[in-house]
């Protein structure tokens, strides 16, 4: 595919790199020459010079032809208008990366406004990953449809749990929770569940829920499940911004601690988020650290601005006791000399958009021509969880789902309409517009017409014929 | 200093005082009083006359500042003051002139207390001018000039500032002019809106009007020697909610008129002002009903009207406190000190100062375990300014000192420790009737006319929050160079 990426900074350039690994034609785009001759030496990517934002630099890099554009450069405002350029230029998809928190709030309206079919924010990513790694066990899988509004969640049911042998038709009822089973692996079979199926200790079940009723299923499966109550971070950067929101909106009974050095940013914080308890002072100081519970708090997050202080800093805390450590890294080069330290979880923000990337170009390679929006392997490839976009198709909007004949191995887990997650039962129907997961054993799928059934009348008719 | 603009929005307090004799001099001549009509007639038409005289010119040099606001106000209500206790005086129903001013300033500041111990002998005029004082009070005189008198230019919030009660001041609509009419309509329907249910609740008109105005204004005037007593369980009721509702912030009944209703919900002072309101009662109740031995419904509905009256500091009264366990007087004097919240016609503290005080405090507890920390005193959800905090602070610590030094200063009358701390805290707070000797069934006409000054100095610093008084009385304010 024909890929165009605007900034060539440190985001932009590990992007080209993967995608170029990938197989796909890179053009950069970049106005400080220098940088753009360095990306163009290292990587087999052609570069133009220019002005991204301007329409004539995105003619020049071949728009016409273009299938994904991401712009990529430090400034927000000129990402989008660039993506809104290309937009009327072309008929790419587009990605920008928007990261002011700003912004954020009103993200929706960027995102239809603007017609984007990604938002990239690297500091927001890491922020839910770490997010993640705080509020689950880490031996947990966790993917997310629609930019979090659900998540996939891969977990073990523990050998006593008291959900076993409940049929799944009841289980709503039993722990009152939308959670929907979609996956199931119980020794060498992959089952995509009916109503009448149930677990089984031992089974890994993939399921689907919002985030805020995960840690409510868990403890109803039986998991153990120690929670982080408290948790030290250095460092109040955006990242640290971001999982102080996340904390605030999910309600999770996590206690911030937020160290920071810049007095105005304490300040800012403060204002933003007065549950968290926020310490205006140097976090290398270590007679602060431990006067402010290094060595009781459950979690311990290094995420200042510089790789080498939150190396220390992880080591530091790791030292004195043995909380669960989180360590943020920007420059992934030093990968393998990291990995040998003890530094806890290792975030890697930019690794974490450009997977995120990746795998939205390769849903698109795979569905080109057809609406798939997002596409996770899950039970180690054996089966799909797909987010499809639903198109005006007499045949599968408006019709409830108790109508319609699915194939076998097919099962609908969700469908979001207006930012609204509705867990589906047989009386619901898609609507155009609706964005739905579909998750299947039958990999290969491209359009969601494929999880209709053949009818049978056309089958009988060929059945004459012969 | 601008004393020109200064002479001048006084002239228009006195148009405007003149013009409010209007309805008591109606008053007067309907119930046959034409001594008292005359005297009526006379100071009104005086003040209007002086009034306009003094405002025929408009002032060259308008602009006026924070000091100019302060002292204006400070000194419109001792005008209004010195002018409205003319008819208790000159008519002779109340022959010295302290007393007919320690009278009126308890009007218009809306506290209540009065030194006369048989009302009724006053008369019906004076009685509903007395009465009328708490509502022209009780929103404030100023906030009615800036309604008519275009100032322009942003002089006129330093006004709005020194007169509205509350730790800050905020517009509803751009315009101080457009926010003083508004917060008018507001306080003008509610209280037709009142009127009309007392009236259907079956109380007489002339009763209906006088205990509306006092109910409005949180004044808190009985016209009549049993004070509230007299009124059937209904109407003290329907007194007590609406007492209640005239202490919650103004901002709230904006915001409902213009359907905001999420937000007005959410005011977090109102919250607490109820939470309080609900908690005291109920502690109340549990601590009298045995000892008055009528049951518990007939205590629960008193403790309700006394404490909806004391927190509003209206100061109406059904039963003598005076009689009550002490825990239940503690509870009183705690909230007489509290007061309703800002931005309402109540007096005291404020339950949003209290608020911010708490808070501040347990920022400050906060800061000595970790004392890098970085921690904001917010309320309503929002952030405050450091020099807010700081106000009330000040504005605390000015409040203790005013109440220490008065109390002093009226010890040497020779009453016990009780009546005096209360009597400085109902006049201090704009309550009315304090414990001991000034409780409820007493007066304070057995203070001298010194103690009575102070008191009088008490009730206009608490009605104005301190400040303005302090700046008129302060030598700095009056020279020329800073």
């Amino acid at each position: 595919m024909n890929i165009i990426v605007v900034g060539c900074g440190k985001v932009g350039l590990n992007l080209a790199d993967q995608l170029n690994k990938e197989g796909h034609n890179i053009t950069i785009i970049d106005n400080d020459e220098k940088e753009l001759r360095h990306a163009v030496d290292f990587l087999d990517v052609m570069g133009i010079h220019g002005n991204g934002a301007m329409p004539q630099t995105l003619r020049e890099a071949g728009i016409n032809d273009a299938d994904v554009l991401i712009a990529a450069t430090n400034q927000d405002e000129v990402n989008m208008l660039c993506c809104l350029f290309a937009k009327k230029e072309g008929h790419c998809s587009t990605i920008a990366r928007i990261r002011d928190p700003q912004y954020t709030t009103e993200i929706k309206y960027l995102r239809d406004e603007l017609n984007l079919a990604m938002v990239i924010n690297p500091e927001m990513a890491a922020a839910r990953e770490i997010e993640r790694l705080l509020r689950f066990p880490s031996a947990i899988k966790i993917d997310s449809f629609s930019r979090g509004r659900l998540d996939l969640i891969r977990a073990k049911v523990p050998e006593n749990s008291k959900l076993v042998g409940i049929p799944f038709y009841s289980l709503k009822n039993e722990i009152g929770l939308d959670v929907l089973v979609c996956c199931i692996e119980r020794g060498e079979d992959v089952l995509i569940p009916k109503g009448s199926d149930c677990f089984m200790a031992g089974d890994e079940i993939s399921f689907i829920a919002s985030p805020k009723d995960i840690t409510d299923f868990f403890l109803k499966l039986g998991l153990e499940y120690t929670p982080v109550r408290d948790c030290m971070i250095v460092g109040g950067g955006r990242v640290s911004y971001y999982i102080a929101k996340y904390c605030k909106e999910t309600h999770l009974k996590l206690k911030l601690k937020i160290i920071e050095t810049n007095r105005e940013r304490c300040e800012f914080l403060a204002e933003e988020f007065p549950e968290c308890s926020i310490i205006n002072g140097n976090g290398i100081d270590q007679e602060l650290l431990k006067r402010e519970g290094i060595e009781t708090t459950d979690a311990f997050c290094s995420l200042t601005g510089f790789d080498e202080e939150n190396i220390m800093l992880s080591l530091y805390a790791g030292k004195l006791s043995d909380t669960r450590l989180v360590t943020k890294v920007n420059r992934i080069s030093f990968e393998n000399v990291i990995r040998e330290m003890n530094l806890g979880s290792v975030i890697y923000p930019k690794q974490i958009i450009a997977d995120s990337i990746v795998r939205y170009v390769r849903a698109l390679e795979n569905s080109k021509g057809s609406n798939v929006e997002t596409l996770y392997k899950i039970a180690d490839g054996r089966a799909e969880a797909m987010e499809f976009r639903v198109l005006n198709d007499p045949d599968l909007i408006n019709r409830s789902f108790s109508d319609m004949n699915f194939k076998d191995g097919v099962l609908i887990c969700g469908i979001i309409r207006n930012h609204k997650v509705i867990t589906p039962n047989g009386s619901d129907m898609m609507k155009v517009g609706d964005r739905v997961i579909v998750v299947t054993k039958n990999t290969g799928y491209n359009d969601l017409r494929d999880i209709l059934e053949e009818k049978e009348e056309e089958e009988s008719v060929i059945h004459y014929e012969l | 200093m601008n004393f020109s603009m200064i002479v001048y929005i006084l002239a228009w307090v006195l148009k405007i005082e003149g013009i409010s004799m209007i309805l008591p001099l109606i008053c007067s001549l309907l119930y046959r009083e034409n001594d008292i009509a005359l005297c009526f007639f006379f100071i009104g038409a005086a003040s209007i006359l002086l009034g306009y005289i003094l405002t025929a010119k408009k002032p060259k040099k308008i602009a006026f500042y924070a000091r100019e606001g302060f002292v204006i106000v400070a000194a419109c209500w001792v005008v209004l003051s010195l002018v409205g206790a003319l008819p208790f005086f000159i008519s002779g129903r109340i022959p010295h002139y302290i007393d007919a001013l320690f009278e009126i300033v308890s009007g218009f500041t809306t506290t209540g207390s009065s030194v006369l111990s048989d009302v009724e002998a006053l008369g019906k005029g004076l009685l509903f001018w007395r009465s009328f004082s708490h509502w022209i009070g009780g929103m404030g005189v100023l906030v009615l000039v800036l309604t008519v008198l275009p100032l322009g230019g942003g002089y006129n919030m330093m006004i709005m500032k020194a007169e509205s009660p509350g730790p800050e001041v905020s517009k509803m609509v751009p315009r101080v002019a457009d926010t003083a009419k508004a917060l008018y309509k507001i306080y003008f329907i509610l209280t037709i809106i009142m009127i009309v249910i007392f009236l259907l609740s079956g109380m007489p008109l002339f009763d209906a009007l006088c205990i509306g105005f006092g109910t409005a204004g949180t004044g808190g005037f009985a016209i009549r020697n049993s004070g509230m007593a007299d009124y059937s369980m209904l109407s003290q009721f329907l007194i007590t909610v609406f007492m209640i509702l005239f202490g919650v912030n103004f901002n709230v009944y904006y915001l409902i008129q213009r359907k905001k209703f999420s937000d007005a919900f959410h005011s977090e002072e109102a919250r607490g002002y109820f939470i309080i309101i609900a908690a005291s009662t109920l502690f109340i109740t549990l601590n009298i009903f045995q000892s008055i031995g009528r049951g518990f419904l007939f205590a629960l509905h008193h403790a309700f009207f006394t404490v909806g009256s004391i927190i509003t500091t209206t100061g109406f009264s059904t039963l003598d406190f005076n009689e009550w366990a002490v825990p239940s007087q503690m509870i009183i004097l705690f909230l007489m000190i509290c007061g309703a919240c800002a931005g309402s016609t109540g007096g005291g503290l404020k339950v949003s100062r209290l608020l911010i005080l708490l808070k501040s405090l347990g920022k400050e507890m906060h800061l000595i375990i970790h004392p890098e920390a970085i921690r904001k005193v917010r309320l309503e959800g929002k952030c405050l300014d450091h020099a807010v905090v700081r106000s009330v602070s000040t504005y605390l610590m000015a409040y203790c000192f005013i109440y220490m030094i008065s109390i002093f200063l009226i010890s040497f009358d020779g009453y016990d420790f009780m009546t005096n701390f209360s009597a400085i805290s109902a006049t201090f707070n704009n309550i009315g009737p304090g414990l001991g000797k000034v409780g409820p069934l007493s007066n304070f006409s057995v203070y001298s006319y010194f103690s009575k000054l102070v008191m009088i100095f008490d009730m206009l610093a608490g009605r104005l929050e301190i400040f303005p008084m302090l700046i008129l009385f302060s030598i700095k304010t009056w020279r020329k160079t800073n």
